[in-house]
């Protein structure tokens, strides 16, 4: 008994134990993705961008350094399975086994908030792919940790204003109960408060769950001028046709976790007509030739298209973090505070998911102009009037 | 095991534990072996609960996010010493233990088992949904390391210490308790609990206090989880991780505490062995994916050629 | 509170229950003949759907696509048995258990592979807009589950009444030595039994897809709430099983619809619970689950 448990600890100790690696020519940078659980839909994508974005620096030859020279890209990539524990467990082989310079991801924000402490005590720059403020806030207890999705009050806000501007002021809501749920929740009723809208109803349901009648039914029964749901697919898409099924005619507006082709083909042709916020990767086309963002929306989804399949704004998170990172290893190498402070002095850097202008006080970077109404019109999205 | 080995044992694993950071630097190797101990110590509760009151707990999760929340608020939201708040979590768990055990433990065999279960899904959807208290889905961050005075368990090296020291601490008491009258008793009762009754020992009262037991000590491993990640959240307290548990005792062999420990590190080492393994194996970014389903099989291939688990067969090779 | 509302808890809980029986079935016909409770059958569902779907997707027709899927997985769940199972036979029955955890695992990480984390489309088994009961509206597939939810109960009534396959299942329930000593084989009846739990399971899965989607994590939750539906009904009776799972379903949707959404999912549980302790009260006028 003894003897196996000493054989175990041995074979751990010699697993961990090896020779520190030299200087290395490659760039190493991590990278944790929720490739499988509840958060692959958006995992995925993300970690293929990443890919993508490491083929394509690699054919080129790699990253210029700051001493002039060409270095090529290793990225590493992990699979969290949405989970905290294998999320801190990533981290800290990202940090003592691979040695990466930064890190980029997770994708959920709780295993994000879970390897904060990690990153922080280490003093590995981090760039998150999770959406919740808590992430970056307070930033003077943040130093470390950058995250590129715009923050559910930036979102939450250009909703309300565009319920309010179309005179819908009588709202139901209905919320997945995951942490993306409910920190919308939390922003929208503040949100709604402050813009003078009425909450009649506010319902939630699970994210396994295959049937929201019972919910839906309730909120019905509040007589709402629109439905919000705030979710991901597919508990989204079934609440959508659950919606239309039901016979509801009021509009319905999702949240920005639906911002890709799999939540219209699931909820199929009740998604017509749905309204949504998020970034302007979905409409790139239809965006002015005087948008600064125009250009660089059109050739990520050129490419990602031609790769892997419809864009999604998923993807995008993770293009800005890996660009970010690999745009302040170009200045400041494999030092890890030059990253981090290379990052942070980062302005007017045209992301995917806006326009990012970093500071000491803003990890995030974002404002308004991050973010568009839009509508589904026949499968396809279209900026909504 | 005989006292005296059993002490030698836990000596020599307090020593070799306590060198261990001079030896390895890794906070990755440290890091998981730090779960392995978190992991180690709710096995351990739930394999007394299974090997000596012989019943199946399909809620221990409860116990350890009762543990990692009451540590966790009353430091994070309260500002209560860290010690205290401990002390607390574990109290709270034994309370919890008894005041469930006392109603179900008069159900036998399998309505217990899923009266477990339901007390372990219920309490995740009350930390879900008392947003209030618990900071809801998304969870509380800012969850203090201890400390004494300056000495603050804010590392890998010294977490692993504390968690270790518990688990060996509680591995000495279980010991103890194992070769007493008590655990005289215990046995008698998992050997036969119609002809324990019939000697006279109190059964109910008995697996009441097995159960109180563990859940004090999977609170314990709760509340240390809190204060070494600083952020707790519902999701990995749900059925799930029961589920996990329970592999890791039956693994380990039930009504072995050291066979519950063996199963923790086997199946948090296994996890993050394939996770190595498998990119080389298969093509570098398609492993994530294959990950689940070789455990599974690994699993089963386990389970079939040795049903008694590891420390079956450490007593057949003894 | 519209009489409307309560109609469309029911409608809704009515259907979802369909799917709680059938999951139940399996539950109770697999514990039944080898007193085993197998933790995969909710993946048995979710390779009802999944294979559903992918056959869907390659044009084949619903019916035959249908009848592949639960057979498919009914031969499945019998090589389960006779490659994983039966070899434990003598081990103890905690081992089995993880074993079957073990199994649930494995296939789900196969429906991984195979298929992928996104959830796949399965169209209705016949077109159209839902349909209004009594101010309750219905999608269509909601007919179908009940439907064959009704077909696969008749069937098993059937088989367990009038023929001498579904006497000889019953005997190896009650009593499996004196089933052997009668000469009947038992294992060729356990074989059969995970069959026909695994079928039922697909069968779940299958006619439920089109309202719920295919995804390779969708067995877990079904397979836990059909099994408290199981025991709820006494893990050894299947018109208990399906009663249970009716109630299930029903209550939960009442519960969601008038009393809060948010503990939607802990009602099952909670259910259980106060089953448990009016057992322990010897309120309950049947026993759940007792063992033989």
């Amino acid at each position: 008994m003894h003897v196996l448990f000493a054989l175990l600890v041995a074979a751990v100790i010699l697993a961990g134990t090896h020779a520190p690696a030299r200087a290395q020519e490659p760039y190493r940078l991590g990278a944790i993705f929720s490739v499988t659980g509840p958060g692959s839909s958006l995992g995925i994508p993300e970690r293929d961008t990443a890919l993508m974005i490491e083929a394509d620096v690699n054919a080129r030859g790699g990253i210029a350094g700051p001493d002039g020279r060409l270095h090529p890209l290793k990225l590493v990539v992990y699979d969290d399975g949405s989970d905290e524990t294998k999320a801190v467990l990533a981290a800290k082989k990202l940090i003592d086994e691979d040695k990466v310079t930064a890190i980029v991801g997770t994708t959920l924000s709780g295993t994000s908030l879970a390897i904060l402490d990690t990153v922080q005590k280490a003093e590995v720059p981090l760039i998150s792919c999770a959406a919740a403020a808590k992430i970056v806030e307070p930033a003077a207890e943040r130093r470390w940790v950058f995250k590129t999705p715009q923050s559910d009050h930036l979102i939450v806000g250009v909703l309300v204003d565009y319920l309010k501007a179309k005179g819908l002021t009588k709202v139901g809501w209905l919320n997945v109960d995951y942490a993306f749920g409910q920190l919308g929740w939390i922003e929208f009723e503040k949100a709604a408060t402050a813009g003078g809208l009425t909450v009649v109803a506010n319902e939630k349901f699970g994210q396994k769950d295959v049937d929201m009648t019972p919910q839906l039914t309730r909120v019905k029964a509040a007589h709402p001028q629109a439905v919000v749901v705030w979710s991901i697919p597919p508990s989204a898409s079934i609440a959508t046709k659950n919606y239309a099924d039901l016979g509801l005619r009021m509009p319905i507006f999702q949240s920005h976790g639906v911002g890709n082709k799999k939540y219209i083909e699931l909820a199929g042709g009740a998604a017509n007509g749905v309204l949504f916020p998020a970034g302007k990767l979905l409409v790139a086309e239809q965006l002015a030739d005087t948008d600064p963002q125009k250009g660089v929306l059109l050739a990520y989804a050129r490419d990602f298209e031609a790769k892997y399949g419809p864009r999604n704004t998923f993807g995008g998170h993770a293009w800005d973090a890996v660009h970010l990172a690999l745009r302040a290893m170009g200045k400041a190498g494999t030092d890890r505070a030059g990253v981090r402070a290379a990052i942070e002095t980062t302005r007017n850097f045209v992301g995917i998911s806006g326009v990012f202008d970093f500071s000491a006080s803003d990890h995030n970077g974002l404002d308004r102009r991050a973010a568009a109404m839009i509508q589904i019109v026949d499968g396809q999205w279209k900026v909504a009037k | 095991m005989t006292a005296p080995a059993r002490g030698t044992v836990l000596a020599a694993g307090a020593v070799v534990v306590g060198a261990l950071p001079w030896a390895v630097e890794s906070r990755y190797v440290l890091g998981m072996l730090v779960f392995v101990a978190l992991n180690g110590l709710s096995a351990v509760g739930l394999s007394l609960v299974m090997g000596f009151a012989g019943q199946v707990s399909l809620g221990q999760a409860a116990f350890f996010a009762i543990g990692a929340y009451v540590s966790g608020v009353l430091t994070a939201t309260y500002g209560w010493n860290g010690w205290v708040a401990l002390a607390l979590a574990v109290a709270a768990g034994a309370l919890v233990a008894f005041t469930v055990g006392l109603p179900i433990f008069r159900l036998s065999g399998l309505l217990l088992a899923m009266a477990t279960l339901a007390f372990g899904i219920i309490v995740y959807y009350v930390l879900v949904n008392w947003a209030a208290v618990t900071g809801g889905p998304s969870g509380l961050t800012g969850v203090p390391a201890l400390a004494v005075g300056g000495f603050r368990f804010d590392n890998d090296a010294r977490m692993l210490w504390l968690a270790w020291g518990a688990l060996l601490v509680v591995l000495a008491v279980s010991g103890n308790v194992v070769d007493s009258r008590i655990g005289r008793a215990l046995r008698a009762l998992h050997g036969s609990e119609a002809a324990a009754a019939a000697v006279g020992i109190d059964t109910a009262r008995l697996k009441l206090g097995v159960f109180s037991l563990a859940g004090a000590i999977t609170a314990l491993a709760g509340a240390l989880y809190a204060h070494y990640l600083t952020f707790i959240n519902p999701s990995p307290f749900g059925f799930a991780y029961s589920v996990e548990l329970l592999v890791m005792v039956v693994l380990g062999g039930v009504a072995s505490v050291w066979g519950a420990v063996l199963g923790a590190a086997a199946v948090v080492l296994l996890v993050e062995a394939l996770r190595a393994i498998l990119p080389l194996l298969t093509s570098a970014h398609g492993a994530a994916e294959y990950e689940i389903a070789v455990f599974g099989v690994l699993l089963m291939v386990f389970m079939i050629f040795l049903p008694s688990g590891l420390a079956g067969l450490a007593r057949r090779t003894a | 509170m519209a009489a409307e509302q309560v109609a469309q808890y029911l409608a809704s809980g009515v259907v979802v229950g369909g799917i709680y029986a059938l999951i139940a079935l399996g539950f109770v016909i697999v514990f039944g003949v080898t007193r085993i409770v197998n933790f995969a059958q909710g993946e048995f569902v979710m390779l009802g759907a999944l294979v559903m779907a992918a056959l869907g997707a390659r044009g084949m027709a619903v019916p035959t696509a249908f009848a592949v899927s639960v057979l498919g997985v009914a031969a499945l769940g019998a090589l389960l048995y006779r490659v994983a199972v039966h070899p434990l036979r003598r081990a103890p029955a905690l081992a089995v258990l993880i074993l079957t955890i073990g199994a649930s695992i494995t296939i789900r990480g196969v429906a991984l592979i195979a298929w992928g984390t996104d959830p796949l489309v399965v169209p209705a088994f016949s077109p159209g807009p839902p349909i209004v009961v009594a101010g309750a509206v219905v999608v269509r597939q909601g007919f179908w589950v009940l439907a064959v939810a009704g077909a696969a109960f008749v069937a098993l009534w059937w088989l367990f009444t009038h023929t001498y396959a579904g006497a000889v299942v019953q005997a190896c329930a009650v009593n499996p030595r004196a089933a052997r000593l009668m000469g009947i084989r038992v294992e060729r009846v356990a074989l059969l039994a995970w069959g026909l739990a695994a079928g039922l399971g697909a069968a779940a899965g299958a006619v439920i897809s089109p309202i719920t989607y295919a995804t390779y994590d969708m067995g877990l939750m079904l397979g836990l709430k059909g099994f408290v539906a199981a025991v709820l009904g006494g893990l050894v009776s299947p018109p208990a099983a399906i009663a249970g799972g009716f109630l299930l379903g029903v209550v939960e949707s009442l519960a969601a619809g008038l009393v809060s959404s948010a503990y939607k999912d802990a009602v099952a549980f909670v259910v259980l619970v106060v089953v448990c302790l009016a057992q322990v009260l010897g309120a309950l006028p049947w026993r759940v689950a007792e063992e033989a």
